[in-house]
């Protein structure tokens, strides 16, 4: 059978690949598209490894199909800092060491950014229960949630002085 | 001796070198490097608990479009059952025989074939046509039943008493005379105790890419906690000799000491050399879950003696740790860690390494010593009821301290567990208001810590910047560490050194990132290496002014001339000497080697807080505080990550985490859905309070910190849960269908 031929936008960016059809976008992304800032840790939808968003929902990449992304608009990691400058979430988890080995950076990072666009004053709860899709090992997500929390002050004060200027 | 003060780096939150990769998605870890013209391995598994093996046929296979070799055990250098051959730890009898089942295949999962193929689809739909004619054999799961006269056993040539049996190893550790102690005792308190095997959890499968040449020279790109580890039981399996394979540490996602021996890289070197194609296999979560880790689950009984004053007198431990089907069970770490804590006079403490057909366990985070802590905390926790004094009291007044013999054989130096006592006392936690339901359990523990072998390379930059290479994956942030220390040395920003982990081929040998012990070596021969460069610098200065070496100082990032000759040369920078280099003798750069002494063992008390719903029976951790004699907390962020995600751990291993078998001898929870690891809402903030008394052997003070947070956890939630609820639990997970059971059994 012939492979399937999707269009896609990424990252802003127009993107088409081939994919068998019982492929996941985490497939698609990992390989063809070559974006393996996504991580496979489960391909269950257990570990939030791979969270990206499609049409600004959060998703886990290994529960799509890649034939279900044709023209829908992907969101991934690599797609989270505006060129050499980082996102305030990155930025934080740098400063407060919101990381160890890095593996589940990508999705925690993807999923917060994900929470602080539709809440931009979550509580340490709300903040617990958005990631609770999001597994960690290494962290005991302390420093995570602090960082999520922390950044979200931020850019609230951010926008508050952007609004006076 | 004050390491705390007047440091620019050290105790600083800097950014980590390979940070910036890591929150981009940047970062390389194992599965995600590919190569031209690479091919897909999978790995055929058995089904059965224990069968023995008739045949192997691959020929149809070998005949599928696509496949382009297939190994079998045949492929693998057999290692006899009966005689071993030590690789550090490792005996390569059982590592031959993880990799690839030979004669027997011993627990649902285990490997029998490997296939190479164009694609994973293929190699998958390969390993369904290889035909394996077993002969079932009866099997056995757990301790108790192991152990029984009439068990089935699982290497026929092992003994145990003379006869054949699970049992593949004692020892003991031995103080005073044990039954003088017991009749000094005036109180004695005596309890048997169930843990659960737990994995460690890691969230990044096992992976590898290896390209063979057909020279055999042989590049494996993997993630593991030691490279050398790679290269060497490569070699050991396949025959290819190390100094022909180069083995590239990938970005690890966590390993938590299960990625301290190989799985899938023979199998790898063997398919690419066989079908001469670049190999890349990448486990899946179930593959991990039914055939890599765990830790052992364990069956003990601690008795401990005491005088109505609280002075432990006495103290007896036996614990059966599950080894799985191979022989290995961390025994040592839990006899002797449990009583290296106190001050006791009479000290027995002996361990069983027992055989089942289950995987072979892998170190998981101070191996053996929460099985050990676990026991013998909650007896503590007893003892203090008993007494009705507070639990710190208790162990305050037979800490170990500097001058104790602990029972497993050293005496301690200047150690910190006192001082962890203390914190938790003084701690606002400890005083703290409890609600209905709810409980406050404490607990201590204690880890050994290692040395052992490192490498470093400090080299100096044509534009006067620093790279240092050492051989230790970094699992944790020790690269921001190492900068840490760079920049305090050589006096400069530590954002102009860049820390790397070299492969096998570019430093030099390198023990594992395991036993605490990555900071502590490594940070011995960077020192060293950079001590040698200033050295150099000096050298280099005082050929410049035409002075004496020894009348150069290194301060702040520059050779400055002192008495006699002060103030008579302007400083010369590090920039300045390395842009003369080429003029003033050549590159400037030092490497250090060693075999490093002087791990100290490292202490923690921890407080916790429960709340319990009695209708649900699930018990929930509300408050935790973690104090530990750190040493020295190089980069104080690293070193908290290290407490708080071992207390989480530990959190999953007291109330949830376990391996639930079914009928036919297999894991039935092989997922992150059914093996439950604490999710972020399971978890409160994980307070932590850094004591530290700086290692006396160490150039910064420098203790291992990553083991110790896991070790007194699962007694701090029970003796929390006993606070609650008044009832004791002696068996893990002290899970909702448990927790609900102990409450309806005693009303």
């Amino acid at each position: 059978m012939a492979k399937l031929h999707v269009s896609t936008l990424i990252n802003g960016e127009p993107a088409e690949f081939l994919c068998e059809p019982y492929e996941t976008m985490l497939d698609a992304l990992r390989g063809p598209l070559g974006l393996t800032g996504s991580k496979e840790g489960c391909s269950s939808g257990d570990c939030g490894a791979c969270s990206i968003t499609l049409d600004d929902r959060l998703v886990c990449s290994c529960l799509i199909l890649a034939a279900e992304a044709e023209g829908h608009e992907l969101r991934t990691i690599e797609g989270m800092a505006h060129g050499d400058k980082l996102h305030p979430l990155q930025q934080k988890f740098l400063e407060m060491a919101a990381l160890q080995c890095g593996i589940c950076t990508s999705g925690m990072l993807v999923a917060s950014e994900a929470l602080l666009q539709q809440n931009t004053r979550p509580s340490e709860e709300e903040v617990r229960y958005w990631l609770a899709g999001n597994l960690c090992r290494c962290t005991g997500y302390d420093k995570i949630v602090r960082a999520v929390l922390e950044t979200a002050a931020d850019m609230r004060e951010q926008e508050i002085k952007e609004a006076r200027q | 001796m004050n390491l705390i003060t007047n440091n620019k780096w050290i105790g600083q939150r800097t950014i980590r070198p390979d940070g910036a990769d890591k929150v981009t998605g940047r970062a390389a870890f194992a599965a995600d490097t590919t190569m031209p013209g690479m091919i897909w391995g999978k790995v055929l598994r058995s089904p059965h608990p224990h069968a023995r093996i008739k045949g192997i046929d691959t020929s149809k296979a070998e005949a599928l479009p696509g496949v382009k070799a297939v190994v079998t055990a045949r492929d693998i250098v057999d290692f006899p059952i009966d005689k071993s051959v030590m690789l550090g730890i490792q005996d390569m009898r059982w590592m031959c025989r993880n990799v690839m089942a030979r004669e027997k295949v011993l627990f649902p999962g285990h490997p029998v074939a490997a296939v190479a193929a164009t694609s994973e689809a293929i190699a998958a739909q390969a390993c369904e046509l290889i035909e394996v004619t077993y002969e079932v054999l009866p099997w056995t799961i757990e301790i108790e039943d192991a152990i029984l006269p009439d068990a089935p056993i699982l290497h026929e040539f092992m003994k145990f008493e003379g006869k054949p049996s699970n049992i593949a190893g004692r020892i003991e550790v031995k103080k005073g005379d044990i039954a003088q102690g017991f009749t000094e005792a005036e109180i004695v308190i005596e309890r048997s105790f169930t843990t659960r095997p737990v994995h460690q959890g890691y969230i990044e499968p096992h992976a590898c890419l290896i390209s063979v040449g057909a020279d055999n020279k042989t590049t494996i790109w993997s993630s593991s906690q030691g490279q050398f580890m790679v290269r060497a039981m490569t070699a050991y399996l396949t025959g290819i000799p190390q100094s022909d394979i180069r083995a590239i540490p990938a970005e690890i996602g966590g390993g938590f000491g299960g990625k301290t021996i190989v799985y899938l890289e023979p199998l790898a070197t063997l398919l690419a050399r066989k079908s001469g194609r670049p190999v890349k296999m990448v486990m899946t979560r179930e593959e991990v879950m039914r055939a890599t880790g765990p830790t052992s689950g364990s069956k003990s009984t601690v008795k401990i003696g005491a005088k109505k004053d609280g002075t432990i007198v006495a103290a007896q431990g036996t614990f059966y740790l599950q080894a799985g089907a191979l022989p290995g069970s961390p025994i040592r770490g839990a006899v002797g860690c449990s009583f290296s804590s106190y001050d006791i006079p009479h000290v027995l403490s002996v361990g069983y390494d027992v055989l089942s057909n289950r995987s072979k366990v892998a170190a998981y985070r101070a191996p053996g010593a929460p099985i050990g802590a676990f026991a013998v905390e909650c007896v503590l926790d007893e003892l203090a009821t008993a007494l009705k004094m507070d639990p710190l009291e208790l162990r305050l007044k037979n800490a170990a301290r500097q001058g104790t013999k602990a029972a497993h054989g050293p005496v301690f130096p200047r150690i910190g567990y006192i001082e962890t006592l203390e914190a938790a006392k003084a701690h606002p936690h400890y005083k703290a208001p409890l609600g209905k339901l709810q409980g406050r359990g404490v607990a201590s523990g204690f880890w050994f810590n290692a040395g052992g072998e490192s490498s470093a390379q400090v080299n100096i930059t044509e534009d006067g910047n620093v790279v240092v290479t050492t051989g230790h994956p970094d699992v944790g942030g020790s690269r921001a560490a190492i900068a840490n220390i760079c920049a305090e040395l050589l006096g400069i920003d530590y954002r102009r050194v860049s820390v790397l982990i070299g492969d096998t081929a570019t430093i030099g040998f390198s023990n594992l990132t395991g036993g605490s012990r990555v900071l502590f070596a490594s940070a011995m021969v960077v020192t060293q290496s950079a001590d040698k460069v200033i050295a150099t610098l000096r050298e280099r200065a005082a050929k410049i002014w035409e002075i004496d070496p020894d009348a150069v100082k290194w301060e702040n990032g520059a050779a400055h001339p002192v008495s006699p000759n002060a103030g008579q040369f302007e400083p010369l920078t590090l920039a300045e000497l390395a842009a003369k280099a080429p003029q003033m003798g050549g590159p400037i750069g030092a490497g250090v080697q060693l075999n490093t002494e002087g791990a100290e063992g490292g202490f923690g008390t921890h407080i916790c807080d429960v709340e319990v719903d009695p209708e649900l029976g699930i018990a929930r951790v509300i408050r935790y505080t973690a104090v530990q004699d750190v040493g020295r907390a190089v980069h104080p962020g690293y070193v908290e990550g290290q407490l708080q995600g071992g207390v989480a751990q530990g959190i999953g291993w007291a109330l949830n985490e376990e391996y639930i078998y079914n009928k036919d001898g297999k894991v039935d929870n092989p997922g992150f859905l059914d093996y439950r690891m604490p999710v972020c809402s399971d978890l409160p903030m994980i307070d932590t309070v850094l004591v530290e008394v700086p290692n006396p052997k160490h150039p910064q003070g420098v203790k291992g910190v990553g083991e110790v947070p896991l070790v007194p956890v699962m007694a701090a939630v029970a003796n929390a849960i006993h606070d609650a609820l008044g009832k004791r639990f002696y068996s893990l997970p002290m899970s909702p269908p448990r927790v609900l059971a102990v409450l309806e059994a005693e009303g």
